[in-house]
């Protein structure tokens, strides 16, 4: 059948199949093939994810394809909508910037036929990408589940690649949370379908009531994801596990993993559940948020090693993320999409996964000129990766939400969500972690811009990484500009315009 | 009454899995614990399964197959946790001071 | 029926008590012969619950694979050294407090579960009625292999992703080299009778039961399972040497059936309805193909799984 061929819903099948593909060969070729795929590959999953993007906004309705030509319930249904083209961009471009960077960082030795670390790299970066793209387009809670195990099993080695006892605590202890995290998914999955016969998003939208069965099993599910996001105060294994990976992973567990679970957070509460939730229920997610962004914060605020702080860092702004739930509250589904609330967080999301990415990998380069990263020990570490301080200070602007950075343009969205419903206690919590941020950045940058007696070695490769480095922090400095353009695209929603997709 | 019995019996693994992951200290009690919640889990949708038997299915098919993909899963989690915390007992002795 | 009832009751009460046990007892070895009886017990549950499907997977892989690999493990963890352990025991009140949360929960599912009135939603009746298009007689290969085959292919990865991050926990010398199962020229004279009996018979088991999957119980997992368990068994008696993992054979072996499944899944594309689309006239073959490709994948990644990362360099 030449039509089927053409069905652009197959986008959606390559956005997941081709860097799962790339996986599968690489273990099938030898090692130094490895880092080559996933070079070939990244452009084409790049073009994908804007192809996608462009197909969502051009027709204004999310773009869908039921696998196999099975349609849900039987079978299983693809859908891309705003928020997971914006899942793809996202993932495509923070991948690409970690690959570009670990090609220096893991070259093999000359003469080594395939060394441990690049091969296991370069794999399961490719693995990683296709989980996340399949976590933003699955559209059935047990193929989902299967894509957060994807996600799970690709992100643990990456935190131990060192092979330090250090980070293989750190990695078990990450394992330990993300596994359990999965069960209780997994056991709200079972509930859902036990109750409605159906796992599918947008049947189950239409099916499901305010009965024990849907409320036990959305409490379930979401408490396993926010284990997996680390949503305070389940954080405890997320900095020791960020801070001890090399930083091209770090740089993709902080920017890219976390958000994963949180997606998912999303699509059960605004997409399955609109009917379910209650104020107390919101209000005690936003807390949780609030106590993720002062807990952390002040935590970043005492560490003396600099990736731990960025790592710390990451929790706190995992925080700002989950004041939509409460901000959205009462907001009537159709107008969810339209709401200040609703963009501000996903603009949060896309520019913490690009400034946090872009500090990891800043973090990397002024660890490798200073041979350790002690924050009291980086006095002048400016003067051997300039451009690489300077990445680090852009990105900054974002966390701590200066204009025109996207943090700012993110945290002004969401303030002014929570002056317009009079949620103003919310508020106050934002502009305090913005100044904690500020303390605990600022003085990182005053450090390496001073004068400083200790010498600093310039990493090898340095000024290909430094240039990554900067392109991704400039682009979050930028995003608040954007505004997210096209415009309009995050307002296409499952919730909102998937009445007629693909399901009758 | 079979599905009484065992749906009982599921959500009790599930609560037992769940105490063991609490109050063990050791890595391998916790993944014993972690597959016992997980049997109890992949019970529950057996129950679930039974109950959507029809004349000619003595059981619903498409969570029973989820359980098959859950329990290769479950493995492979087991797998995995266990050759982390065997090589962590090795590296253990020596280097606890790695690199950050 | 009181008599199917009577066994009921009492096959839930030893399987919560086996699950008791492996919690409860005070030695690590003793809780891991408590989970491999928990395994097959369970297995009789699920031939109670009318999934022999299930039941076939969970002796295979819950009581089989994952025993030997727990048995291991508790070998190389609790011999010599004292055991690992992640901060200290949690003190009686947290014990207290933790029994009765996890009671709340356990009730609160059971409320759940067997609460529902009413007639309950199934999906069989729709997957009886779409069998015939997969030339399928067993629904629930039908519903792995066809229906929802994105979950399968993906399960796939994610298995050989295991196995990437398991051997990624090998010494950096020893990347590209052998696992140890086993020590050699040591395995009792009971394991090389074992290994000399089991094989021969457990391989017309497993691709029977890889065989009779498209019309009865059975498929590629258990299949799969059990032709692992064969050769663990073997490479434990030291009767077929642990492979090197940088092997082309072993990695060909891996890949072989997730990228057999992409293929045909690729090829529906342009010979049928679409991606993982099979034609109604070739859907049975095309599915038999898929399932003999991934019975001999999950067999060989199953085995390396339990053998865990590489130890030694290899032959080079």
């Amino acid at each position: 059948m030449p039509a089927a061929a053409l069905d652009p819903g197959l986008l959606l099948v390559l956005a997941v199949m081709l860097p799962a593909t790339g996986a599968v060969a690489a273990l099938a070729l030898p090692g130094r093939w490895a880092g080559r795929i996933a070079f070939g590959l990244w452009p084409l999953g790049l073009a994908v994810a804007v192809a996608v993007a462009w197909t969502v906004w051009a027709a204004g309705a999310p773009l869908h394809y039921a696998v196999g030509g099975w349609a849900p319930p039987l079978g299983l249904m693809l859908r891309a909508d705003g928020p997971s083209a914006l899942m793809l961009l996202v993932a495509a471009i923070v991948i690409g910037a970690a690959g570009l960077y670990a090609r220096a960082d893991l070259r093999p030795e000359p003469g080594a036929t395939e060394s441990r670390a690049a091969v296991v790299f370069w794999t399961l970066l490719m693995a990683l990408w296709s989980a996340l793209n399949a976590v933003a387009l699955g559209g059935d809670l047990f193929n989902l589940y299967v894509a957060l195990e994807l996600l799970t099993f690709s992100a643990i080695p990456l935190v131990c690649l060192g092979g330090s006892a250090k980070t293989l605590q750190a990695a078990l202890r990450y394992l330990v949370f993300a596994l359990v995290g999965s069960v209780l998914y997994l056991l709200g999955t079972a509930l859902l379908y036990g109750a409605y016969g159906t796992l599918d998003i947008v049947l189950l939208s239409g099916r499901a009531g305010p009965e024990p069965a849907a409320i036990l099993a959305c409490a379930l599910m979401i408490a396993g994801l926010a284990a997996k996001t680390a949503l305070f105060p389940l954080h405890l294994w997320l900095p020791p596990a960020h801070a001890g990976a090399p930083p091209a992973a770090s740089a993709v567990l902080s920017g890219l993993v976390v958000k994963a679970s949180f997606f998912l957070i999303v699509r059960l509460w605004f997409d399955v559940m609109p009917g379910l939730s209650t104020a107390a229920a919101a209000n005690l997610i936003g807390a949780l948020g609030a106590g993720a962004i002062l807990a952390g914060s002040v935590m970043a605020l005492r560490q003396a090693r600099l990736k731990l702080m960025i790592a710390y860092s990451t929790v706190a702004q995992i925080g700002y993320l989950f004041l939509m739930v409460p901000l959205l509250f009462g907001v009537p589904q159709a107008e969810i999409a339209a709401n200040a609330a609703w963009s501000g967080g996903w603009l949060q999301l896309a520019s913490h996964a690009l400034a946090k990415a872009a500090m990891f990998l800043a973090a990397g380069l002024i660890a490798e000129a200073a041979g350790h990263d002690r924050i009291h020990g980086l006095d002048g570490v400016g003067r051997a990766v300039p451009v690489a301080v300077l990445a680090f200070t852009l990105a900054g602007l974002s966390l701590v939400g200066l204009p025109p950075s996207g943090g700012f343009a993110a945290k002004w969205l969401l303030l002014s969500a929570a002056v317009a419903t009079g949620q103003w206690w919310w508020a106050v919590v934002m502009i305090l972690g913005g100044l904690l941020a500020a303390f605990y950045l600022f003085p990182v940058i005053g450090r390496a811009y001073a004068d400083g007696t200790a010498a600093f070695a310039r990493p090898r490769d340095a000024r290909s990484r430094e240039f990554v480095v900067l392109a991704l922090a400039v682009a979050a400095a930028l995003l608040g500009l954007s505004q997210l353009y096209p415009p309009g695209l995050l307002r296409i929603g499952l919730g909102s315009g998937l009445a007629g997709a693909g399901v009758p | 009454m079979t599905m009484t019995v065992f749906g009982l019996c599921g959500a009790a693994l599930v609560g037992i899995g769940l105490y063991g992951l609490i109050v063990q200290a050791q890595p391998l009690r916790r993944i014993l614990a972690f597959n016992l919640l997980g049997g109890g889990v992949f019970l529950l949708f057996g129950v679930i399964a039974r109950r959507g038997a029809v004349e000619g299915l003595g059981s619903d098919p498409v969570p029973q197959a989820m359980v098959i993909t859950g329990i290769v899963v479950a493995f492979s989690a087991t797998a995995l946790a266990i050759s982390l915390v065997v090589r962590l007992k090795e590296t253990g002795r020596g280097d606890d001071e790695g690199s950050a | 029926m009181t008599a199917g009832i009577a066994v009921d009751i009492g096959l839930a009460a030893l399987v919560a008590a086996m699950a008791l046990w492996t919690i409860l007892v005070r030695d690590a070895y003793a809780a891991v012969i408590g989970f491999i009886g928990y395994g097959l017990l369970l297995a009789l549950v699920w031939v109670r619950l009318d999934a022999v499907d299930v039941a076939l997977t969970e002796a295979a892989i819950g009581g089989g694979v994952t025993g030997v690999l727990l048995l291991r493990a508790v070998g190389a963890l609790h011999r010599g050294a004292a055991p690992l352990e992640d901060g200290p025991p949690p003190g009686p009140a947290t014990r207290r407090i933790a029994a009765l949360a996890c009671a709340a929960v356990a009730a609160g599912l059971a409320f759940v579960v067997l609460g529902v009135s009413g007639p309950a939603p199934t999906l069989a009746p729709l997957a009886a009625e779409h069998l015939p298009a997969t030339g399928l007689k067993n629904p629930v290969t039908g519903v792995l292999l066809a229906f929802r085959a994105l979950d399968t292919l993906l399960e796939k990865v994610v298995l050989l992703l295991a196995l990437i991050g398991i051997w990624s926990l090998s010494p950096d010398g020893a990347w590209g080299g052998r696992p140890t199962l086993g020590r050699p020229g040591r395995a009792s004279d009971t394991l090389r009778f074992l290994a000399q009996l089991l094989p021969p018979v457990g391989i017309v088991v497993g691709i029977h039961v890889l065989w009779v999957g498209a019309n009865a119980p059975g498929g590629a997992f258990q299949g799969g399972a059990v032709l692992a368990a064969m050769w663990i068994l073997a490479m434990m008696a030291g009767l077929s040497p642990v492979p090197a993992i940088g092997r082309p054979w072993l990695r060909a072996a891996l890949v072989i059936g997730p990228l057999a499944f992409l293929a045909v899944g690729v090829a529906g594309i342009f010979i049928a309805d679409g991606f993982l689309a099979y034609p109604p006239a070739f859907a049975k073959p095309l599915i038999l193909a898929i399932e003999a490709a991934i019975t001999l994948s999950i067999a060989v990644t199953l085995a390396m799984m339990v053998a865990g990362p590489p130890q030694r360099p290899g032959a080079p």
